[in-house]
């Protein structure tokens, strides 16, 4: 069975600054969710965008399902960190998702009957096809979310990214986003980015922090240390806003 | 008036000014979404540096300025992107360099340039037959080629990075938007020369936004507020005797105002009237 993801000591650097050291990841089947947690700046963009091709590290290789970024691209699911779109933009709902499925029509192609059953289903997945008609501005901010991820879903993929996707929504929509991705990782492997402690909820089934390097131990607690050093700060100060059971189990059964 | 249109160059203008509506209409849609406004700019100036190429050798400019301006295009969406430096500094640097260029070969061809003003500020009653038939060919290559990658440029201008993600080559994407920028500038030229072309290519299209939130919408409404405004404007300079390009500039920017002002007026309304709703 091949590794979702095998990552094998990675570096990036711009310019001299690095930006990810020594990174080091494998995730095999069944995957689950993987939260990664990490202040800003600490590279967890950049992570994602390794993962997905866009970013060569200087060193180190990466391979998902067994073959480099760029040639898996039909097994991967992208959302983006949503700030960056002009919601003015004159393109509806249904034109979004549908983009989802180019690295299946290929070039120059007019979208297939299956194109279009695919981004049916991938709306109704995110309960949206409804709203297929739409602008994407005429949506609620997390209307537009589950629209990113149905976008990144009428791919097909085997694996699905997500950056930052709690951001800007108010906590039942986080809510309504986390009961989501708990439903899709059972169809496939879920890697989640981002900065909010407080995002990592009871359906993370892993965990890894991201500071520069990668703490990861295959399971959904953190070590106080790792914590410290990818906060670098008493962990105290942090703890507040993290559930329990991400620091410590507290049924002694396991 | 009517009997305006039996002169035939009052047919060419007219023919022309359709012509550059549907380049300016389709691509100016584009140029706005995308927000590519300043190296569309760059483009059309850099351009000019084919115009003096073309009296340089003494052939007809627009075929000076043909590969000049793509090859405008393709640097500069190459070092734009690829360079150290800011993307807008590297489109300043090669804008004026296009222009230094061209007022250089213009100075070394002996004899006077007859009629380079026509090419800076346009004039769309003095356009030959053949250069109508030139925007025509043109017009067909820009409608071919957003006909052929109307999905990939609507997903490059909506979301770059996600199009790469799914396999698609967006760089070079990218260089052929740019490259139809510059012909779509090339067709225009004429109409209200090199230096107004941008408004050509922006406010049309930003006019169709206020009206549709789909794309060949815009495209269409665009072509029609391109076409019935520039024809209005041919009339005005000849009815006035004022320089045509300016004359359709300043008509299209007055139309905007109203707009503008007209649904800002109309919203305030609605806003007003809906508060005072129980």
């Amino acid at each position: 069975m091949e590794k979702v993801v095998e990552i094998k000591d990675v570096w990036v650097r711009y310019g001299n600054q690095v930006i990810l050291e020594s990174v080091n990841l494998e995730l095999a089947e069944p995957a689950g969710l993987l939260g990664i947690i990490g202040p800003n700046g600490g590279g967890k963009t950049t992570f994602l965008k390794v993962l997905l091709g866009l970013l060569k590290p200087y060193r180190g290789s990466v391979k998902l399902f067994g073959k480099p970024p760029e040639k898996s691209r039909d097994l991967v699911g992208y959302v983006p960190q949503y700030k960056r779109f002009d919601f003015d933009f004159p393109i509806s709902v249904w034109e979004v998702v549908l983009t989802g499925r180019m690295s299946h029509t290929g070039f120059l192609k007019k979208y297939s009957e299956e194109d279009k059953k695919a981004a049916e289903e991938a709306l109704k997945t995110v309960e949206m096809f409804q709203y297929k008609d739409r602008q994407i501005g005429q949506l609620s901010g997390g209307q537009r979310q589950r629209v990113f991820i149905a976008r990144a879903l009428a791919t097909n993929p085997k694996l699905l990214l997500l950056d930052e996707p709690n951001s800007g929504l108010d906590p039942h929509m986080q809510d309504e986003l986390y009961r989501l991705l708990d439903r899709l990782k059972k169809d496939m492997a879920v890697i989640m980015v981002t900065h909010d402690l407080s995002a990592v909820s009871v359906y993370v089934d892993r965990i890894a922090c991201l500071n520069r390097k990668l703490h990861y131990h295959n399971s959904r607690e953190i070590p106080v240390e790792d914590l410290e050093a990818t906060y670098q700060c008493p962990v105290e100060l942090i703890a507040h806003g993290v559930p329990h059971r991400v620091l410590e189990r507290h049924n002694g059964n396991s | 008036m009517f009997e305006l249109l039996q002169y035939s160059f009052i047919q060419n203008a007219l023919a022309a000014a359709v012509l550059a509506s549907i380049a300016c209409g389709i691509i100016g849609v584009y140029v706005v979404v995308k927000k590519i406004v300043f190296i569309s700019g760059g483009i059309a100036h850099a351009s000019f540096g084919g115009i003096g190429l073309g009296y340089y050798l003494g052939i007809n400019p627009m075929f000076g300025v043909v590969p000049f301006s793509l090859l405008s295009a393709l640097v500069m969406g190459t070092v734009s992107k690829k360079s150290k430096i800011p993307e807008d500094s590297a489109i300043g640097i090669l804008w004026s360099l296009g222009m230094a260029l061209g007022i250089i070969f213009v100075y070394l061809t002996p004899g006077y340039a007859p009629d380079l003003m026509t090419y800076l500020f346009g004039n769309i009653l003095t356009v030959p037959r053949f250069d109508l038939y030139l925007m025509l060919a043109l017009d067909a290559v820009i409608v071919g080629a957003v006909y052929l990658f109307y999905k990939e440029f609507l997903a490059l201008c909506f979301d770059e990075e996600f199009t790469t993600v799914q396999g698609v080559p967006t760089q070079k994407l990218y260089l052929l938007l740019l490259c139809i920028i510059a012909l779509t500038i090339v067709v225009l030229i004429k109409v209200v020369g090199i230096i107004l072309v941008i408004a050509l290519l922006t406010i049309p299209a930003t006019l169709s936004r206020k009206f549709t939130h789909n794309l060949k919408q815009m495209m269409l409404i665009s072509i029609l507020f391109g076409g019935v405004i520039s024809v209005t404007g041919i009339g005005l300079s000849y009815a006035l005797d004022v320089p045509s390009g300016a004359t359709i500039i300043l008509v299209l920017s007055f139309v905007y105002g109203l707009v503008a002002v007209g649904m800002e007026m109309l919203d305030g309304r609605g806003v007003s009237g809906a508060k005072n709703s129980p």
